[in-house]
Formats: structure tokens, sequence, C-alpha cells
């Protein structure tokens, strides 16, 4: 993934590659929400959940609700990792809503599937997803992608 | 009976699920996220699955026994169902919903009861083993011990 630098760096603010980056994952099972939970913060990452495409929007600050601090839970959350299929709106049309945002392009967004379809893949990636990873997800995926959060830095 | 007993009696029971394919490699990826500050993980996971399960089960039964049955949505109860078993590594629940979902897209009524009957019987098989496995665990920590899990890769 590529783009301005500085800009990147307003957004992941805190220290996010020394300490703990804050994910924000989406998931509409629940036990793959815990398992994902648990999976991140045993890696150091500081993690908030949602079980929809809305929900997560609302808490990035874009849901319908005007919020006076739009700010606050944006410049907090490094990443947002998303399953691809879920109802209502999919971790596709979410992926795209977040790239079609000014204030939340810059987060890297990873997509979760347990369907290894190389067109729904490179759908992705070409949307802009950081990764690309598929289901059921173990430490070592996920020790992967704190590498590779901390490589696009660069 | 003494801590060292029930430890054997836990390895031996673990591996005989592994052997007889009601766990895959998966489940020990859960056991791997379980620790001191983390100790009921995998009965939470667990717990989570058999709600999420039954509720499942319960709609495919109303699915299939409409008049006229929706395989759009049938195929969709199939699916969380095969995701959550996939991501807790219960692989038989898994592989049954796999051969689930063939029979919804061939819109085979008769294909998908028998699969339903099957998935069914294969659940309540790993609940009680799962509900078995966590009691033995339950009661080497009360009494002191630890799992062991390092002897599950003899």
């Amino acid at each position: 993934m590529d783009g301005g630098g500085g800009s990147r760096e307003n957004v992941m603010v805190g220290g996010a590659y020394t300490e703990e980056p804050h994910v924000l994952a989406v998931d509409d099972s629940l036990v793959d929400r815990k398992l994902v939970e648990r999976l991140l913060k045993n890696s150091s990452c500081k993690v908030t959940t949602a079980e929809n495409g809305l929900r997560a929007l609302e808490y990035l600050g874009l849901g319908d609700e005007k919020r006076t601090s739009l700010e606050d839970n944006v410049s907090k959350v490094n990443l947002i990792i998303t399953d691809y299929c879920m109802p209502g709106m999919t971790g596709y049309e979410l992926l795209k809503k977040i790239k079609e945002s000014s204030m939340l392009k810059e987060i890297p967004v990873v997509i979760m599937s347990s369907e290894n379809i190389p067109t729904r893949i490179n759908k992705c990636l070409e949307e802009g997803a950081q990764m690309f990873m598929l289901k059921p997800l173990k430490q070592s995926d996920v020790v992967k992608l704190r590498c590779n959060l901390m490589n696009c830095r660069s | 009976m003494e801590v060292v007993q029930m430890q054997r009696a836990w390895v031996e029971y673990t591996k005989s699920l592994f052997r007889e394919g009601f766990l895959d490699a998966q489940f020990q990826q859960l056991q791997l996220l379980q620790d001191e500050s983390n100790p009921d993980f995998v009965a939470e996971v667990v717990s989570l699955f058999f709600e999420d399960s039954e509720r499942l089960l319960s709609d495919l039964t109303f699915a299939l026994e409409q008049q006229s049955v929706d395989f759009k949505k049938v195929d969709a109860h199939v699916h969380q169902l095969k995701g959550s078993s996939s991501s807790i590594g219960a692989q038989r629940v898994k592989n049954d919903c796999i051969a689930f979902r063939s029979f919804c897209e061939e819109q085979n009524i008769e294909g998908c009861q028998r699969c339903l009957q099957q998935v069914k019987q294969d659940y309540c098989l790993v609940k009680s083993k799962l509900e078995a496995l966590i009691r033995l665990e339950q009661q080497i920590v009360a009494a002191g011990g630890s799992i062991p899990m390092e002897e599950l890769s003899c």
C-alpha cells in the first residue's frame, strides 16, 4: 500500500509500532470475534470489536449520528481487520467506505475470509486492502500481520 | 484420582479426539491461547460455539420444514455453522457443513435433510466430548495441577 507518508503519521499516533496498536476487529460471528480478539491481544494489540460494518463505521466516526469530536476514535485506530462475508454490509463494502473517506483512508484494512477465492482476494487488494487472510486464524497469521503492519511504515 | 493420573487421562483423551477426527489442529491453536492470565479461554469459546450452533441448528430445522424451502437462507445458516466449527477445530461438524452446502446448491431437499441429521449427530458427539474434556481440565486445575499441553506433540 502506498500513499503520503506525512498524513499516515497523523493517523497512526501513540507509538503504534513500538507499543500497542489499536485494532478494530469486525465480524458477525461471536466465536470468531472472541478468537481474533484473543489472538490480537496475545500480540500486544489493544482491541475493539464490532459485529457489523455499520457499527464499525459508527465507531470510526462515519455513522449517522454527528459527533462533536470525530477525531477521537479515528486517531486511535491503527488497523481494521474485517470478515468478508457479513450480512448487510460486506467486508468489501466496508473497505470501500473506509477508502472513500478522507478521514479514514490511511488506516490499513485487512480482510479475512474462510473462502480462498482468487477473484475475491484480488478485488479486495485492488480496492486497497493491506492483506487478505484465510480463516480460521492462527497465531502465526497474527504474527505475520504485525510484521506487515510494521513494514508498511517504510 | 491423583493429578498425574488425571493429566495422563487428559492427554490420552485429547489425542483420541484428534485421532478420531472430532477435532483438528485449529483446536490446538485455541489451547495455545489459554494461559494463566486467560485460564478459561477454551471453555469460553467452546461455550459460545455451543450457543451459536444450537441456534443455527434450530433455524436450519425450521427452514427445512417450510413448504417452500429458502435454500439461500439454509445455505447462509450452514455457512455460519461451517465458519464457527472451523474456527474452533470441530472437524466433523465442519466437514458435514461442506457436504451440506453442496446439497443447498443443488436445491436437494432430501440431501439437505440427511445432512442436517448428520450434522446434528456430529454436533452432539463433539459437544459431549468437549464438555468431558473441559470438565477434566477443570478437575486438574482444581487439584493444583496444570494442563500438560506439551505432551500432545509426542
